[in-house]
Order: structure tokens, then sequence, then C-alpha cells
């Protein structure tokens, strides 16, 4: 038997998805959807957009309105949708090469004017769909198709990327903390603005084996042994922080929205006729 | 209520035109020769509950107008050189998700960075086949400003009826020059709008059309029906496909519904054409240029008339090749250094002698330079 969550808001009959064995992203899509099954939106006031790559996969499998773009330019389009009609909710889904590297300008952008999107980037360290090549996201010293001697360029921290960029909520769970993904998700969408939530995924196919990282369960042990919370960090000392990485909600602010800001010009014109 | 009559430039009436055709979404990014259509945008559309937005680049104004257009708006950007050649990308989704939207791109002297501030009309190629791919586009382009109203209102027509990318070719010169435009009265300026859909939400195949009529109704993100979309090949259900069959069907069906329809699509002019020998070919301002250096040879007592395509793409090919026939000599005058004049030579080479003349050094091409063209041949 199905589950409720895949058989009220997936597209059935678009399943199975394309995603290897192993790969987190299947675990971050359903904590998405479970996150606005409890929130209780109706299905026809949320568009999800994505750009190119493994983890853009994800709307076709949905049932809301959906919208599978170009490489990296999903917040442009979507800043189009959500200034067409504000009462939408939308959610962008994006990878890390697509969301970092050829979205990047988008990216700052779209945070910089705190327009309401919610913006999930499955991160994986990798492009996945083209075969194992490394991404703004792969760490320094790792391999890909394209570093076979060691990556060499620093890697991103997409989280104060964006909160620096602007973002006003701001969050990194991953693909072991599902109920965390939950529940960042839950609130960046009702944070009125933009709203930016790392997913740490997994891909034993391509950064796995490049890297000798293991199967798919050591990645996942890795997530669950590597990751610690801000909030139990903050009680922690520097041993025990050392090599680790944080995650939960790192940074929320109530911020003028762009499209109440726009709206608020039309208003004026509204009156004096 | 009366006619308002105006002086302004090209840019202006450009916006004027696309607010009168229903324009409610602009998104863009400055560059010269185009800017001054995003500052009217931005000054005019919150006034007609309109929405404006200035892009991070232009990449990102194409995505937005897209996205607008998707969720219900009449949306429109406009470019010079380097942007369109930016916006290429986008262009290629509007055409195969079948978005209607208006670009503007006011040519200017390339290649690259090229003569920011002059004309030119070196774009004409770039208009039909900049973005990759075999795909459907329609390209207007005007000679005046009244024109310029009128073609703005056209294309958001045109890119609804057939839901297609519209590109509105202007150049430097007639973006910038002043002209007296009488505004015709809303109630004489015809406005379509995309075909809606009339299903059941549940039934509705965003690329399902009926009978002979090759455009699918569209609906809106946020009306209910739940569709998806996408820029890869994909079947009447939206949903990518790997079928070289539903490749075939809808590859076909997107280059057709543009070529079944260039009756409707297709306009021009004829000046002077009824027993000229010599025919000139000319678009946009080098066409004003034309008129005139055809004025001064009929007083000579040669036999020259205009063809001017006001649709360049697709081409008028009935039309010239019947023109080919009755004339000795086809010039076609373009401020590049030849490509139209490739077209023009496919369809007519066979019945008549085909000329260039053409430049790309950022000055007008003068009546006078055209007679003595005219003079030569």
């Amino acid at each position: 038997m199905v589950s409720g969550l895949i058989e009220k808001y997936f597209r059935y009959n678009r399943l199975p998805h394309i995603w290897c064995p192993g790969c987190g992203h299947g675990i971050i899509l359903r904590s998405i959807v479970k996150a606005i099954d409890e929130l209780g939106y109706n299905k026809d006031e949320i568009c999800v957009v994505s750009g190119i790559g493994c983890s853009s996969r994800a709307p076709g499998y949905l049932d809301f309105n959906t919208l599978h773009t170009t490489h990296g330019r999903a917040l442009a389009f979507a800043t189009g949708i959500k200034m067409a009609n504000p009462n939408l909710k939308v959610i962008v889904i994006t990878g890390d090469g697509d969301c970092a590297a050829i979205g990047g300008n988008h990216l700052i952008h779209a945070a910089r004017r705190n327009i309401d999107i919610t913006t999930i980037v499955f991160n994986n360290n990798i492009y996945g769909m083209t075969g194992g090549q490394y991404s703004p996201t792969t760490p320094k010293g790792e391999k890909g198709t394209t570093a076979p001697y060691g990556n060499i360029d620093k890697n991103f921290d997409l989280c104060e990327l964006a909160k620096a960029a602007g973002a006003t909520y701001v969050g990194r769970a991953t693909a072991y903390h599902a109920k965390l993904i939950t529940e960042l998700v839950k609130s960046g969408i009702q944070n009125k603005g933009f709203s930016f939530i790392e997913t740490v995924s997994v891909c034993p196919t391509y950064y796995g084996r490049k890297n000798k990282k293991g199967d798919a369960v050591n990645m996942m042990k890795f997530l669950k042994d590597n990751a610690i919370n801000i909030k139990a960090a903050k009680s922690s000392d520097a041993e025990r922080l050392n090599g680790k990485f944080l995650i939960g909600e790192f940074y929320k602010s109530i911020e003028p929205e762009y499209t109440d800001e726009y709206n608020k010009i039309i208003n004026i014109f509204q009156k004096e006729r | 209520m009366d006619k308002k009559v105006k002086l302004m430039q090209g840019n202006e009436a450009c916006v004027e035109g696309a607010i009168a055709a229903g324009m409610r979404f602009f998104a863009g990014y400055p560059i010269t020769p185009s800017t001054e259509i995003a500052e009217i945008s931005a000054q005019k559309l919150p006034r007609v509950g309109g929405k404006f937005i200035q892009m991070e680049d232009e990449i990102a104004s194409m995505a937005a107008i897209i996205g607008a257009s998707l969720t219900g708006l009449k949306s429109m950007t406009a470019t010079s050189g380097p942007g369109f050649s930016l916006k290429q990308e986008n262009i290629g989704y509007a055409s195969i998700a079948e978005v209607p939207c208006v670009i503007v791109n006011v040519q200017r002297g390339g290649p690259s960075t090229g003569l920011p501030t002059s004309p030119a009309q070196g774009d004409v190629m770039q208009a039909r086949w900049g973005t990759h791919g075999d795909h459907p586009i329609i390209a207007l382009t005007p000679s005046s400003v009244r024109e310029t109203f009128d073609l703005t209102i056209r294309s958001f027509n045109l890119s609804e009826k057939y839901r297609v990318p519209v590109i509105l070719l202007l150049d430097e010169v007639i973006a910038h020059m002043r002209e007296k435009i009488e505004i015709p009265n809303e109630d004489d300026i015809e406005i379509i709008n995309r075909e809606k859909p009339e299903n059941d939400i549940g039934e509705y195949r965003p690329y399902e059309t009926k009978g002979e009529r090759l455009v699918p109704p569209m609906a809106s993100y946020g009306e209910g029906y739940r569709f998806h979309v996408t820029g890869l090949i994909h079947d009447e259900t939206g949903f990518p496909s790997n079928s070289p069959i539903v490749a075939e069907k809808l590859i076909k069906r997107l280059i057709d519904k543009i070529e079944v329809n260039k009756e409707d699509i297709i306009s021009f002019e004829e000046y002077n054409l009824d027993d000229a020998e010599i025919a000139i070919v000319a678009f946009g301002s080098t066409a004003r240029s034309a008129k005139s250096a055809i004025d001064m040879a009929r007083d000579m007592g040669i036999k020259a008339g205009l063809f001017r395509p006001i649709t360049i793409w697709p081409i008028a090919d009935e039309e010239i090749d019947e023109l080919s026939k009755k004339v000795k000599t086809i010039i076609v005058v373009e401020m590049n250094l030849g490509q139209y004049v490739y077209e023009v030579e496919r369809i007519a080479g066979k019945n008549c002698n085909v000329i260039g003349f053409g430049r790309a050094n950022g000055e007008l091409i003068t009546p006078d330079e055209i007679l003595d063209k005219i003079k030569e041949v």
C-alpha cells in the first residue's frame, strides 16, 4: 500500500522516480511534502519551480502547479510567478550546481529582494545528472570526474551565502534528519520573505564512489555522526565540534517583503482613481 | 473620447502599445538603446495595476516574463544586441513550452559591445536562429513611431494567438526618433487573448490540440489545473518523453502552427511596385531611406518600387516569389553586411537578379546611396 502522502501529493503515474538507489533526494522530497501537508495548504496554491539536475526532476512528481525550467534559472522564473500572483506559495527546488554555480547570481538577488519564495537546495556535493563533476560545494581536496587529482576550488557555505545576501530565513538539515527538514520547510514557507533551506543529500553513485565514502548506508551514517544541531553546538566544547558541521535553524528576521512593497506602489495609484 | 495626438519616440510608443495590448508585467535590465522602454514601463505599469521589475541580468528578465506569463499576465522584456544574445536560452524555452511573450530588441552595432549608440540591423538572423534547435518564431519590424505602437500590439496579439515568443525588432533610429503620432481609441484596437481551456479540472492536458487548431488552450498557474511545464520534449500531458515519435510530433506541430498560419502572420507594404523593374527590399529605418530613393528614381524616370517586409519572420516567401517574376532586379538594402539578402536570393534568385547592399559601420544608409545603387543597376 502506498503511503497517504504519496497518494495525496504525488503524481502517482509519474513514478518511479529517476533517482539512483541510495540517493538521498527521495527522503528530502517526502519531508518537504510532509511539511506542506502539515501546513494544510490547498494544492492549487502551491507552485514548485526547479532548474536542471537530479533534484530538479522533483516537481514533475508532485501534484501542484509545477515548472521545470532551464539550468540555474528557477529563481528568476519563480520571481515572475510570485510577482504575477503573490497569493501563490512559491517553492524552488534546486541543486548545488544549479543554485550556486550557474544560478548563483539569481540566488543572491532573490535573497536580496526578500521576495517570498522558499528555496530548498538538495546539496549532494556533485553534478550527478552529468556524471560526477565537482560542484561549488564539493569540499576542497575531494574528487570529481573533472577534478581527477583533487578539487582545488574552495567550497561555498550555502547558508552563509544566502544569509549574507539577505535571506530572512536560513537553515540546514540532512537526508538523515528528515524530521528537521520538515520543521525547517514549514517555518520557511511561513516566513513572509526569502527562505533558504539547505538539505545535505547523499550521492553514493558518483560522489560516494569517486571519494571512497562507502555505500549509501555509510554515507547516511556520516551525516548522522557529523551533523550537530546549532542548539547543541552552543553548549559543546571546541573539541567535540572539530570536523563537524552544523544543522538546524540558523537565522530568521522579519523584514519587508518584495511583492508587498510593490503592491504599496500600485495602491498609491488605485487611491488616486 | 478625442483621439490623443502626441510627440513621442519609438521606445515610448512601444510601451504605450504594450499597455494598450494588455501588458501587465515587464522585466528588464538596463541596456542602450532600449533602456527607455524599461524606464517608461517602470513609470506606467503600476498606474494600471501592472508590475515592473529590474532583474539582475538579461537571462533572468527573460525567465521572469515567462514565469509571469504562465501565471496569466501578458509580459514583455526589452533589450539590445548583447542582451538579446543572453536572452536566447530562455527564448528557446518559451518556444518549446509555448509561453506567449514579447521580446523587443532595439538593434545596435555589433558584434559584442560593438557600437552601443548607433543603429544596425545585424540581428536579423539572430532573431530567427538565435536559440538552438528547430523552433518557431515570429519577428516584426516597424519603420515609424506610429507603426511601433501598432506592431507592439500586434506582437502581443500574435504571441497570445499562437503561444509563441514574438520578437519586435527595432533599430536605434526608430527607437529614438520622435514623431507625431495619433493614439487610436481603445475601442478601435483589436486585442487577442490566449485561448483558455474549457476542460474539467483533472481532464486538462496542457499540450493537447483540437481539430485543425494547432495551438493548445492555456491555463494559468493557480487556476486549479495543476499542470506541469518543462523545456524537455514532452507529450500532450506536458511530461517529458524520450520517444522519437513524441519528439517528431511536438517539433512538427511547433513549426506547423506558424507555417500553416503564415497568411495571418505575414504583413508587408508595397510601394510603387505595379510597374516596377527594380524592387528594393528594405525594412525598419532603412525602408524610409529606400522610399525617398525610389521617389527620386521615379522623378528620373526609373521604374523602382519598394517591398517592405513588416513581418520579417516568417519570411513572405510567396509574395517575394511573385515579385521576382515581375521585376528584373531586387536590391536588398539592410544595415548589415548581408543577412536577409540570402533569404531573398533563395526565393527570388531563380527568377531575377538579386543584389545586396549593406553596411555595418553604425551609419544610416542614405537615400542618395540607394539611388546610386539603383542607377548602377
